[in-house]
């Protein structure tokens, strides 16, 4: 079996981590042990069957669009670290 | 060198329904700020969505009134980003799955700026790509030193309409976005108004040399907060591509900023940088099948501007410019059909409405829906000047008193004593009276000057205070003096 691509750098980078040589060899040895166990699944014949991201055949699960309750602004704005206002305060977003 | 524009627009737009796309925070403008959040709109650990499914049945509808191919199967996906605007960090959306492909719509003459109708060569249809359905973010406010972000419009349902490049001119841009919106608004899917960011819109630019078949160097213009904001900026960006062809500049692939106030793109960032949103089916949602409810949808798709205006020239018997702009406002429409449903000539009613009520309301700044006449007293007005009962003159000041007033023609007509009068043996006798008096004017039509018998006809207006029929004044005098 290949072993399946991936650049552990590049994923932590996507994620906003950041991976100190150490640990980047680490997670990519873990991550591609990870990735070949999962590969496995290849080697069943799937021929004739539609491709689901679920395992239970459900579709057309709605909710009415009907009104419930929201949070009271101070609870909306409970766990923020800074607010400004009612606003969530965040670090200068640069457009 | 001749260059040739080629655009591509992406226009989000938010949905008209009451509650938000997974969660059941009202979907409303303007409120206070993170008044409308709760745990699932805000991202908070462990929650899960529900779809809304109205939200479903209006992309659907949007793709009906499109033309689209509405997929009998989709899905939702997670697209992964990190924006302070987003609270979950990635955004429920439709990647391979949207509810909608294909589709197009024809330009609206109407609907382009009015300073280019007369350059309108033919009628332009627009390809669509496809219309999907994901969750708006949040709103920022930048401040000097930091920013703050109201979630209140998180999670509101919001559709990407995304066109094929298929436009070639700002003016043509400009069509597009006003011709979407009017139909939008017609399917009533959406309030569209852009100024609310209720519809946005990114454009993708690039400039060829004319007849060549390959794509140039395609740039995207984001922040384009109105319809004439967007002409502008395509206007100035291709322009300033041409220029930095003409220098032998090599264009880059990019994301250019448009700023309305300084009138001028600045570039935001380059491909290097683009993103990988690493999108992924949402395990926490279900396909949806559109073929068990389609049908109930395809009932609501109304008549669309383009059809009602080519009814309204048909059945009413009214010109290709009044038609024009009357169904270019849904509600200015309406109104006209509640007229012309009383009026026996609704041709005069549709004169009426569009030029005089159009102007009165314009002047005092009201919409058609608050108009202070009715429409059936629009249609009483022309009656009134069809069967003769006063002067077209005279139906002028009617017009002015009732929008004043908002009483009805009649009782204005009875107050003022106004009625014209048709009573030939009136009329006659005041003309019998004007050419006694006027022996030395008799005299000179006699002879051949007929311009002067417009004297008379003065005359006998102001003897009978300006309600004789001008027309049997006309006549009258015409007969007696031959």
């Amino acid at each position: 079996m290949s072993t399946p691509s991936m650049d552990v750098r590049y994923v932590a980078q996507l994620a906003r981590l950041n991976l100190s040589p150490d640990e980047a060899e680490r997670f990519q040895a873990q991550l591609e042990q990870v990735l070949a166990y999962v590969e496995q699944l290849e080697q069943l014949d799937v021929k004739g069957i539609e491709p689901t991201a679920h395992a239970v055949p459900r579709s057309n699960v709605f909710r009415a669009d009907e009104e419930s309750s929201s949070l009271p602004v101070d609870e909306a704005l409970g766990n923020a670290p800074q607010r400004l206002n009612n606003l969530f305060r965040v670090p200068k977003v640069v457009e | 060198m001749n260059y040739e524009a080629v655009i591509g627009l992406e226009v989000h737009v938010q949905l008209k329904t009451r509650t938000k796309m997974f969660c059941g925070c009202v979907n409303a403008y303007g409120g206070e700020p993170n008044s409308q959040t709760c745990p699932v709109c805000l991202g908070m650990p462990g929650v899960m969505p529900s779809p809304n499914e109205q939200a479903i049945r209006l992309t659907a509808l949007s793709g009906l009134l499109l033309g689209c191919d509405i997929a009998p199967r989709c899905k939702f996906d997670r697209k992964n980003y990190f924006y302070a605007d987003m609270p979950k960090n990635y955004q429920i959306s439709q990647y391979d799955l949207p509810i909608c492909l294909n589709g197009q719509m024809e330009l609206m003459k109407e609907c382009y700026p009015k300073d280019a109708q007369k350059d309108i060569q033919g009628v332009k249809q627009v390809k669509l790509t496809r219309i999907h359905l994901e969750e708006d973010v949040g709103k920022s406010f930048h401040f000097e030193n930091c920013t703050g972000v109201d979630f209140d419009r998180a999670g509101a349902p919001l559709m990407e309409i995304v066109t094929q490049p298929d436009l070639n001119t700002p003016e043509e841009a400009f069509a597009f976005l006003s011709t979407l919106r009017l139909v939008l608004l017609y399917g009533k899917v959406s309030d569209a108004d852009m100024e609310k960011g209720q519809m946005r819109c990114d454009v993708n630019v690039s400039i060829r040399p004319a007849g060549e078949k390959k794509l140039g160097t395609k740039i995207e213009l984001k922040n384009l907060n109105s319809i004439s904001g967007a002409r502008r900026a395509l206007a100035y960006e291709i322009e300033r591509q041409k220029q930095a062809l003409a220098r032998g500049e090599k264009l880059v692939q990019e994301t250019r900023r448009w700023d309305d106030d300084a009138g001028v793109t600045s570039s935001m960032r380059s491909k290097e940088m683009a993103h990988d949103y690493r999108y992924f089916p949402e395990p926490d949602l279900l396909p949806i099948d559109t073929t068990p409810w389609l049908d109930e949808v395809k009932r609501l798709v109304p008549e669309l501007p383009m059809a009602r205006k080519q009814r309204f020239m048909q059945q009413y018997q009214i010109a290709d410019y009044n038609a024009g702009v009357l169904v270019a406002d849904m509600d200015l429409a309406d109104y006209f059909e509640k007229a012309a449903a009383h009026a026996p000539n609704p041709n005069a009613a549709a004169n009426l409405i569009v030029n005089d009520l159009m102007r009165e309301l314009g002047a005092a700044s009201l919409p058609i829906t608050q108009s202070p006449i009715l429409p059936k007293d629009i249609a009483a007005l022309t009656t009134v000047v069809e069967s003769g009962k006063i002067s077209s003159k005279q139906a002028k000041d009617v017009f002015a008193e009732m929008f004043k007033t908002g009483k009805n023609p009649d009782a204005i007509i009875a107050e003022k004593g106004l009625s014209q009068v048709s009573d030939a043996g009136a009329i006659e006798k005041f003309c019998d009276e004007v050419i006694a008096a006027n022996p030395k004017i008799v005299t000179d039509i006699r002879s051949g000057n007929a311009k002067a018998v417009g004297a008379l006809v003065g005359q006998v207006m102001k003897l009978s205070k300006g309600k004789a029929n001008p027309a049997m004044v006309n006549e009258f005098l015409k007969k007696k003096l031959s």
